[in-house]
């Protein structure tokens, strides 16, 4: 399961371009030019990881909300991030219809997820069905927060996967916190891995700010998926560095110190001491990525900024399928 | 008189509650150390203490089910749902379990529960954030269903509930904990299942409830300053149903608009127009007009949502349709 040096430096790539995106969405929020967001900061290395350990574009994911960083490795591109930021018509998730960071990119088979959440489980489990039934060769991953594995839909799903030995790599970003409660309050147990062991599949802990280390767990687990050996529970253990949304004030729920002490062991910071480490990313190579990504970015926004918003006529359709409009 | 926000009505009347009666605990998702999803129980956990003020995991239907246990042995718990969307998943428990409970064992136990959740869209959130299915659940006997309007029914009408022997959803309005209004002073209650007339006029009556209260009383504003003087029906509880502050007031007016801000198809229009029909049809200058949210799935876009939701002018205009 060893990365060569060029995808090591594409995966610290792709975490470096959604931290910037992400970022910039922050700003934005704060000058009020977008409604809402939802951050992924903080776990982009689990989402780079598990999406390199995939055959993008054919594997299906049934992701959740702070996936931008899994998003951006399948191929979702930074104006489409802010297309949908700005509820713009060309968003390509849903033209302006649902919140920001609810995917759905039917060109790389993203199946849309909703914001209840884990409901996006039992669609998982579906959507591995029908590969079985079918006799595809190909995997699904879906990703879940800790907190959401609360849910009993989240159970019935993942039972059943179990059972049907179904080919689906469930993976929980446990970034410590739900909303305000943090883990404890969520479950008795130690960490959503070891929810695994009643439902009848294997469970694995792993560093979840570790890109490398969660690109070998997921790869084994989408090797044991495709050989017909049932589904894998992971959890990828990390921090939210940001507040939930931009709806929330996290200092009412955890300290000041708590969370400078995360970004210590911050994902970026730490694929980047790697690279550095390897002699992969030299400063001048890090100066040009940054630049890059800040141009991208600035497109983006650019781009986004001066697209058109949904007509008023499109609030009316399409409820049903005849109603779409294509192309 | 104090002049309060929606927010601090309902906080007080649960305050009031606990402080009033041990048996009374709040559970929910965040309820606690954040104080609430809209700040309603914000000082409560450090007040009252975990015991009685429980932080969840997110599992609607535990809240609702172990909510329901608890209140067949004697306590008086006070359940939230971070919004309506989310009682989806608790339905079982509401509608098959919470509503019948009591009728199915012929009555050997009661259930004082309360399920405090909030509705409504505006605020941006998308489709499954902004719902108003209010009249899916007062769709189905045994289960009280009550959505007020102003903060000094809010306050009467949450301590009503929580005194009440019977399961009561109690929805709160995202977009109203702003609003300020006259509440009484005192430990008072407001009798679930009766409508109130908010505003007196001889022209045209508006039945409404929650959120459209404030935008009807809007339009009424509006309407009077071309002398146009509609009565407003403010029906806050929406099972049982209460009426005859509605067919007095169309026996008067001759004309009824019917304003709620869920979809119009099965919806309250649809059910206080019928009633109307059936009670008061000879009464009737004109047909019930109803102004509803626009059948689809409430968009995120905000140009879209404040499109698809019903807002002053589209009560304006119907009421003088059916002028
Ligand atoms: C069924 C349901 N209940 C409640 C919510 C409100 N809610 C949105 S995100 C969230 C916390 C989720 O925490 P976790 O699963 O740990 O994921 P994280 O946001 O921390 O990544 C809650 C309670 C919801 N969206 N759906």
């Amino acid at each position: 399961m060893h990365l060569s040096e060029p995808k090591q430096v594409e995966m610290f790539w792709m975490m470096l371009l959604a931290r910037r995106l992400d970022e910039r969405a922050w700003v934005l929020h704060r000058q009020g030019k977008i409604a809402f967001h939802i951050s992924g900061i903080g776990q982009e290395a689990a989402q780079v990881g598990a999406a390199f350990a995939l055959r993008r574009g054919e594997d299906w994911v049934v992701p959740y909300y702070r996936d931008l960083a899994l998003m951006l490795c399948l191929g979702y591109t930074p104006r489409e991030f802010m297309l949908s930021l700005m509820g713009k018509r060309e968003d390509p998730s849903s033209g302006g219809r649902q919140m920001p960071s609810h995917w759905s990119l039917r060109r790389v088979n993203v199946v849309s997820h909703s914001a209840p959440v884990a409901t996006q489980t039992p669609h998982a489990v579906g959507v591995a069905l029908a590969i079985k039934l079918r006799r595809e060769d190909k995997v699904v991953l879906t990703t879940i927060g800790e907190g959401a594995t609360s849910q009993g839909e989240w159970y019935e799903a993942v039972n059943w996967a179990a059972v049907h030995r179904l080919p689906v790599v469930f993976m929980v970003e446990n970034n410590g916190y739900a909303i305000s409660e943090p883990v404890e309050k969520q479950m008795a147990v130690e960490g959503a891995a070891a929810r695994a062991c009643g439902l009848g599949l294997e469970g694995v802990a792993v560093d979840g700010t570790d890109a490398l280390a969660v690109y070998a767990a997921v790869a084994r687990s989408v090797e044991k998926a495709r050989s017909g050996e049932g589904p894998t529970l992971i959890e990828a253990r990390m921090y939210r560095l940001t507040p939930h949304s931009s709806d929330d004030d996290d200092r009412t729920y955890r300290t000041r110190e708590e969370v400078e002490a995360a970004k210590r062991r911050d994902p970026l910071l730490r694929m980047r001491q790697h690279l550095e480490a390897q002699g992969w990313l030299t400063p001048e190579g890090l100066e040009r990525m940054e630049a890059e990504a800040k141009a991208l970015v600035e497109d983006a926004v650019d781009y986004a900024t001066r697209a058109p918003y949904p007509a008023p006529e499109e609030a009316a359709y399409p409820v049903f399928s005849a109603e779409v409009r294509r192309g | 008189m104090a002049r309060l926000t929606m927010r601090e009505a309902i906080s007080q009347a649960l305050w009031e509650e606990m402080e009033r009666d041990p048996k009374v605990f709040i559970m929910g998702e965040e309820v606690g150390v954040w104080g609430g999803t809209y700040a309603v129980t914000r000082g409560f956990y450090d007040h009252f203490g975990p015991e009685r003020v429980r932080d969840t995991p997110i599992s609607e239907a535990a809240i609702v089910g172990a909510a329901i246990g608890a209140a067949l042995v004697g306590l008086r718990p006070v359940a939230e749902i971070m919004t309506i969307n989310f009682a989806f998943v608790a339905m079982d428990h509401i509608v098959n379990q919470a509503a019948k409970l009591h009728y199915m064992f012929g009555g050997q136990m009661v259930l004082p529960l309360v399920i405090r959740t909030v509705g409504g869209g505006g605020r941006q959130l998308g489709a499954t954030h902004s719902q108003t299915p209010d009249a899916v659940f007062a769709h189905f006997p045994g289960l009280k269903v009550v959505a007020p309007g102003t903060p000094a029914d809010a306050k009467g009408l949450l301590k009503a509930a929580i005194r009440c022997d019977d399961p009561v959803l109690f929805i709160e309005h995202a977009t109203l904990y702003q609003l300020r209004g006259e509440v009484p002073e005192g430990d008072y209650t407001v009798p679930i299942g009766r409508s109130k007339v908010q505003r007196e006029g001889r022209d045209v009556t508006i039945v409404t409830y929650s959120k459209m209260l404030d935008i009807s009383l809007k339009a009424a504003e509006e309407l009077a300053r071309e002398d146009i003087e509609v009565e407003v029906v403010d029906l806050r509880t929406l099972r049982p149903l209460d009426m005859e502050p509605v067919l007095e007031s169309v026996k008067k007016t001759n004309r009824a608009v019917v304003v709620e801000e869920g979809w119009k198809s099965y919806g309250v229009g649809a059910e206080v127009a019928a009633r109307i029909y059936e009670e008061a049809f000879d009464y009737l200058d004109a047909p019930v007009k109803r102004v509803a949210q626009v059948e689809v799935p409430l968009p995120y876009n905000r140009t879209l949502e404040q499109l698809a939701l019903p807002q002053v002018k589209d009560v304006v205009q119907a009421v003088k349709e059916v002028l």
